[in-house]
C-alpha cells in the first residue's frame, strides 16, 4: 500500500494538478464573467476580469433581444431550432439503433455481418463525402432548409453510432435468454420489448447522451443546409460574430455563448459516468 | 399430465413471412438506409469528382483535371502542410497531456472524480462556443495580452491569433484545450486495468512506485496509446467547425484546412467537381491512417485467437 | 405413439460434420439422457429438436409430426437451459406465465396453472421475486416450472444442472427423478456428466463425433458398452483396458495379459461363447475397477480367481480404496474395501470377478462378448 502522507512530493503533485485544473476552468470562468459585464465595461479594460456592475440584462438581451441578420429575437429562435433538430433526431436515431443492434447481435438473419460492417464505417466517412449528396437528396425531396432534413440526416448518419452502441452492449445478453423466450412464443418485437428493452437503460443512457451532445454541437451540415431563420444554435453563434464584428458585444455574445452550451453542459454534469462510458465505447470500435 | 392437444397449430391465417413482414421492414429499412447513404453517397461524390461539375452535377469525365487543379492550388497546398503540422503537434501535445493528466490522477488524490470531471467538461462543449472563446482569450486587444497590459507589463506580446507564422498553434492550444480529456480518460482506464497481482508481485521482487511505472504500468498502455493517436488524427482531419470559429482560416489563409477548402470549393466558389475531389483527398488522407490501423488490429486479433 | 423419431439427421457447419446420421426413437414417458464429451453433437441435436437450429438433412417428428419446418413455438415442447435463462427483468411469477401470456391464455388459467407449478415445485414464497434474488438452486426450480407450466409434449433439459454446486447437484438430480416420476413426462436430457446419465435415465444415448455409439438402458450400457468409446466413458473411475490375447485351452478360452512375460496373467472365461471367432487372436480386454477387489473377496459364484499384482499407488476415499496395480505389465484400477491399504511397491492379491469381462475387436472396437 502506498501511504497517503503529506511529503513534499504529494504537495508537489497536488500543486500542478490544480493548476491545470485551473487552466482548464479559466475559459468558462471567463466567459461566465463577461457575461455578467457591460459591453461598456469589457471595451475599457479586457475580455478577463471581475465584473463591477453584474449585468444580468446581458441574459436577456442574448436570449430574446440582440439582432442577427436583421431579426432582432435573439438567440431564442436558434435555441428552439437546435432542440427541434436534436431532441427527435435523438429519440429516432437511438430507438431504431437499439431494434437494428439487438437484430444484429442476438437475433442474426442472413448478411447481418456485412450489413454491421457497412454501417459501422459510418463512424469513420468524412462528412465532405457527404455533403454535395446530401444537398441533392434534400432539395429533392423538399426538405432543404427545414428543420426536418437535418432531423433526417442527423437519425440516418446517427444510426452508425446507435447501433454499434447497442449490438457492443447486446453481445453480452446470453443467447440462452433468447431461445427460451422463443420456445415460449414470443416473437420479434415482444422479445424486444419485454426482455431486450427492460435490460437496456444502462446503454439507451450512453447512447441518448452521445447522440444529444453530438447533434446539439454539430456545426457543418447546419451551416451548410439552413440558412436564417432555420438555422441551429451552432450556426448562429457563427453569424452573430460576423453580425457584431463592427460593434462588439462581448457580454452579450458572452451571455450567448453560455446559453447555447448550457443544454450539453447539464446533460454533462448529471449524467457525466455515462458521457465518459460513451466516449471510451465510441473509441473501442 | 395429459397430452390431449398433442397438435396445436398456430393461426393458420397468413403465411409465414406477411405475418413477419413489420420484423423484416423494422430490421432491414433503417440498416439498408444507413449503409446504402454510406456506399451510394461515396460512389457518387467519387464519380463528381470526375467530372467537369460546377455550379450543378454534370456527366463527363476530366480525368484527374480536378484533382491536379486541387493539389496545384495555393489554398490546398496550405491547409495540407497546415494538417502536417497541426496534426501531428495536435496529437503528439494531447497525447502527453492526457498521459500526465492520467497518472497525476494515477495518484489517489482526494477530490480526483471532481478533477477528472474539469478535464473533460470541454468534450461536452461544442467547436463553435471552444472556438469562440479561445478567439477571444487569444485577441491581443481583447485577451490574456491586454490583460497582462493592463496589469501593468506593457511590452508583454501574446498575438499568435493575428501572427500568419502562429495563427495554427491558436487552433492546436484550443484543440488540445478541449480533447485532452478524452486521452486522459482512455489512459487513465488502461491505468486502472492492470492487473493488482502483477504490481503486487512487482512490489515483492522490490520493485518501487517509479520503476512500476515505468516497466510495467506505461508499456502496456502502448495499445491504448495508438487508439488515442487513431482518434485524435481523425478528428485533426476533419477539423471545420474549430477554426470556422476561432480564426475562420485566417489571418489571409494561414491557417486553412482541408476540411475548409472542401467547403470553400463546393459551397462558395461552386465548384462542385474540384471540391469532391478536395472532399476524396481528405478520405485518402483518413486512409492512410486508418487502413495501418486496420491492419494492426487485424493482426492483434489474430495473435490473440491464437494465444 | 413414439413422442420423438429422429431419422438421418446431420448437421454441418461449413465444412464441420457436427451429427451424422443420427436415429433415434424415443418412446412417450421416457427419461432420455444424451450423454457425450463436449463437441460430440448432444447440444446441437437437441437445439435442432427445439427448433433453434436447422439439420441440414434428415427429419425430425414429435407426436408423430414432422416438425423440420414448424417454429420452436408450436412444436409442443418446453426446455430447461443451462443458465436457466430466466428474463432477467421479470418477476418469478411472470418469468412461469410469459409463455401463456404469448399464446393468449386467459389471466384465471395462467393464474390457476401458476399456482398448480408452484405448488408441485415449492416456489410459492418466490413468486414475487426476481431472478437477481434467487439462489442457483431456486432459479433452477423456477427455469423447471416455466417448463412444467406449458405441460407439453416433449421436456428438453440442456444441461440445467452444471451451473450447480456439487451437493445441490445431487439434490436436484433426484428432485428431476422423482418429479419425471410423478407426472410421467417424456423427457431428453443432455450432459456430459455420465453419473446424471446413470441415475437419472430409463435408457442413455451415448454420443460421439455426432454419431450415437449406443442407445439402451443405464444397465445395458454400464454392462455391456457397445464399443471401446462407451467403456472408457461411462463409469468413474471408467473400465480398466488393455490389449490382451485369446487362446484356446483345454476347458475354454483364455485371457492372456502380458503374453509371454514373467508376470503374464491368464484368465479362465465362462459364458463368453461369442468370442469363439477370435480364439487365438489379439482382442481388447476390458474389466471395471469394482471387478478387481481384495484377495479375500468372494463374487459370487464359482471358486474366485486370485492373483498377486505389484501395486504402484493407493487413493484412500473414505468410502473405498483405489488401488494402481499392474495387471501383466498394464496399468488397472482396482476399489477395494476401504481399510485395506497395500502398501505401494509391494505385491498384493487380487479376486476378479471374471463373469463381468468384456471383450473388444481391436480393430473396429466393438464389444465381442
Amino acid at each position: 500500500m502506498r501511504e497517503r502522507t503529506f511529503a513534499p512530493s504529494r504537495i508537489l503533485i497536488y500543486l500542478i494538478v490544480l493548476l491545470i485544473a485551473a487552466a482548464w476552468l479559466a475559459p468558462l470562468a471567463v466567459v461566465v464573467l463577461n457575461s455578467l459585464r457591460s459591453n461598456e465595461e469589457i471595451a475599457q479594460g479586457s475580455m478577463i476580469g471581475w465584473p463591477q456592475h453584474w449585468a444580468w440584462s446581458n441574459y436577456v438581451a442574448a436570449w430574446s433581444g440582440f439582432c442577427v441578420a436583421e431579426t432582432c429575437a435573439g438567440i431564442r429562435p436558434y435555441m428552439l431550432n437546435s432542440a427541434l433538430v436534436t431532441i427527435p433526431a435523438t429519440i429516432f436515431s437511438t430507438l431504431l439503433g437499439a431494434v437494428a443492434g439487438y437484430a444484429v447481435s442476438l437475433w442474426r438473419f442472413r448478411g447481418d455481418t456485412w450489413i454491421y460492417g457497412i454501417v459501422t464505417l459510418g463512424l469513420f466517412l468524412p462528412q465532405q463525402m457527404r455533403l454535395l449528396p446530401w444537398t441533392i437528396v434534400l432539395r429533392d425531396i423538399g426538405l432543404i432548409n427545414t428543420l426536418a432534413g437535418l432531423v433526417l440526416i442527423h437519425t440516418i448518419q446517427g444510426l452508425s453510432f446507435t447501433t454499434l452502441f447497442c449490438r457492443n452492449y447486446y453481445v453480452a445478453i446470453p443467447h440462452e435468454l433468447i431461445r427460451a423466450a422463443r420456445i415460449d412464443g414470443a416473437g420479434f418485437f415482444r422479445i424486444f420489448w419485454r426482455i431486450i428493452l427492460p435490460l437496456s437503460p444502462p446503454i439507451l443512457i450512453v447512447t441518448v447522451i452521445w447522440q444529444f451532445t453530438h447533434i446539439w454541437n454539430e456545426f457543418l451540415y447546419g451551416v451548410t443546409f439552413t440558412s436564417g431563420q432555420q438555422q441551429p444554435v451552432t450556426a448562429a453563434l457563427i453569424a452573430l460574430s460576423a453580425a457584431v464584428a463592427d460593434i462588439p458585444q462581448h457580454g452579450v455574445q458572452s451571455a450567448a455563448v453560455i446559453i447555447a452550451a448550457l443544454p450539453t453542459l447539464l446533460i454533462y454534469l448529471l449524467g457525466g459516468k455515462y458521457f465518459v462510458r460513451g466516449l471510451t465505447a465510441g473509441a473501442v470500435k | 399430465m395429459s397430452n390431449a392437444a398433442a397438435i396445436r397449430p398456430g393461426r393458420p391465417a397468413l403465411p409465414e413471412w406477411v405475418r413477419r413482414l413489420p420484423e423484416y421492414l423494422m430490421i432491414w429499412v433503417p440498416l439498408l438506409l444507413s449503409a446504402a447513404h454510406l456506399v451510394s453517397f461515396s460512389l457518387w461524390t467519387i464519380w463528381i469528382s470526375f467530372t467537369p461539375s460546377t455550379l450543378i452535377p454534370v456527366s463527363g469525365w476530366v480525368g484527374l483535371r480536378n484533382y491536379s487543379a486541387v493539389a496545384a492550388s495555393r489554398n490546398w497546398q496550405i491547409a495540407f502542410d497546415n494538417l502536417l503540422l497541426f496534426g501531428s503537434a495536435f496529437v503528439l501535445l494531447s497525447l502527453v497531456t492526457g498521459l500526465a493528466l492520467a497518472i497525476l490522477l494515477d495518484q489517489r488524490i482526494r477530490g480526483e472524480n471532481v478533477l477528472r470531471s474539469v478535464f473533460l467538461y470541454p468534450l461536452a462543449v461544442s467547436f463553435v462556443v471552444t472556438g469562440t472563446v479561445w478567439s477571444w482569450l487569444l485577441n491581443p486587444g481583447l485577451g490574456i495580452q491586454k490583460l497582462v497590459h493592463d496589469l501593468g507589463w506593457t511590452s508583454f506580446k501574446f498575438d499568435w491569433l493575428i501572427d500568419r507564422d502562429m495563427a495554427i498553434w491558436t487552433i492546436v492550444i484550443a484543440a488540445i484545450w478541449q480533447s485532452s480529456g478524452f486521452a486522459m480518460a482512455l489512459f487513465l482506464a488502461g491505468l486502472r486495468s492492470v492487473d493488482t497481482d502483477i504490481i503486487k508481485a512487482a512490489q515483492i521482487d522490490g520493485a518501487g512506485p517509479i520503476r512500476i511505472y515505468r516497466r510495467i504500468i506505461l508499456p502496456s498502455l502502448w495499445p491504448i496509446t495508438i487508439t488515442v493517436v487513431v482518434i485524435q488524427l481523425q478528428f485533426a482531419i476533419s477539423t471545420f467547425d474549430l477554426v470556422r470559429a476561432l480564426t475562420n482560416g485566417g489571418p489571409g489563409i494561414a491557417t486553412q484546412l482541408p476540411a475548409l477548402v472542401v467547403y470553400d470549393l463546393m459551397f462558395q466558389r461552386s465548384l462542385l467537381g474540384r471540391g469532391a475531389a478536395a472532399a476524396v483527398l481528405m478520405l485518402l488522407i483518413l486512409l492512410a491512417v486508418l487502413l495501418p490501423y486496420a491492419a494492426w488490429r487485424y493482426v492483434q486479433r489474430r495473435r490473440a485467437a491464437h494465444a | 405413439m413414439a413422442a420423438l423419431s429422429i431419422r438421418t439427421l446431420s448437421k454441418r457447419y461449413a465444412n464441420l460434420e457436427v451429427l451424422k446420421g443420427v436415429d433415434l426413437d424415443i418412446e412417450s414417458g421416457e427419461f432420455t439422457v444424451l450423454v457425450g464429451p463436449s463437441g460430440c453433437g448432444k447440444s446441437t441435436l437437441l437445439n435442432i429438436v427445439a427448433g433453434l437450429d436447422h439439420p441440414s438433412a434428415g427429419t425430425v417428428e414429435i407426436g408423430g409430426r414432422v416438425v423440420n419446418d414448424v417454429p420452436p413455438k408450436d412444436r409442443d415442447i418446453a426446455m430447461v437451459f443451462q443458465s436457466y435463462a430466466l428474463y432477467p427483468s421479470m418477476t418469478v411469477r411472470q418469468n412461469i406465465t410469459f409463455g401463456m401470456e404469448c399464446r393468449h391464455v386467459p389471466k384465471a388459467e395462467q393464474d390457476a396453472a401458476v399456482a398448480n407449478v408452484a405448488k408441485l415445485l415449492q416456489i410459492e414464497a418466490l413468486l414475487g421475486r426476481k431472478p437477481s434474488q434467487l439462489s442457483g438452486g431456486q432459479r433452477q426450480r423456477v427455469a423447471m416450472g416455466r417448463a412444467l407450466v406449458r405441460d407439453p409434449l416433449l421436456f428438453l433439459f440442456d444441461e440445467p444442472l452444471s451451473n450447480l454446486d456439487a451437493k445441490l447437484r445431487v439434490e436436484m438430480r433426484m428432485e428431476i427423478k422423482r418429479l419425471h416420476q410423478r407426472i410421467g413426462a417424456t423427457i431428453i436430457y443432455v450432459t456430459h456428466d455420465q453419473i446424471e446419465a446413470m441415475t437419472m435415465a430409463t435408457r442413455i444415448a451415448v454420443m460421439h463425433r455426432g454419431v450415437v455409439q449406443q442407445f439402451a438402458d443405464p444397465d445395458t450400457v454400464y454392462r455391456y458398452p457397445a464399443n471401446l468409446f462407451v467403456a472408457r466413458f461411462m463409469g468413474s473411475p471408467p473400465m480398466n483396458t488393455m490389449p490382451a490375447r485369446l487362446e484356446a485351452d483345454a476347458g475354454g478360452p483364455v485371457v492372456v495379459i502380458g503374453a509371454g512375460r514373467p508376470d503374464e496373467v491368464r484368465l479362465r472365461l465362462q459364458g463368453y461363447d461369442a468370442a469363439a471367432p477370435y480364439l487365438g487372436r489379439e482382442v481388447v480386454f476390458g474389466i471395471r475397477p469394482e471387478c478387481i477387489a481384495e484377495g479375500n473377496r468372494v463374487f459370487s459364484g464359482d471358486a474366485p480367481i486370485v492373483v498377486h499384482a505389484p501395486v504402484e499407488m493407493v487413493e484412500p476415499t473414505g468410502a473405498e480404496t483405489i488401488v494402481l496395480l499392474r495387471l501383466g505389465g498394464e496399468s488397472a484400477l482396482a476399489r477395494i474395501t476401504p481399510d485395506i491399504r497395500p502398501p505401494p511397491g509391494t505385491a498384493a492379491p487380487f479376486a476378479l470377478d471374471t463373469r463381468r469381462i468384456c471383450l473388444f475387436d481391436p480393430e473396429t472396437e466393438r464389444l465381442i462378448a
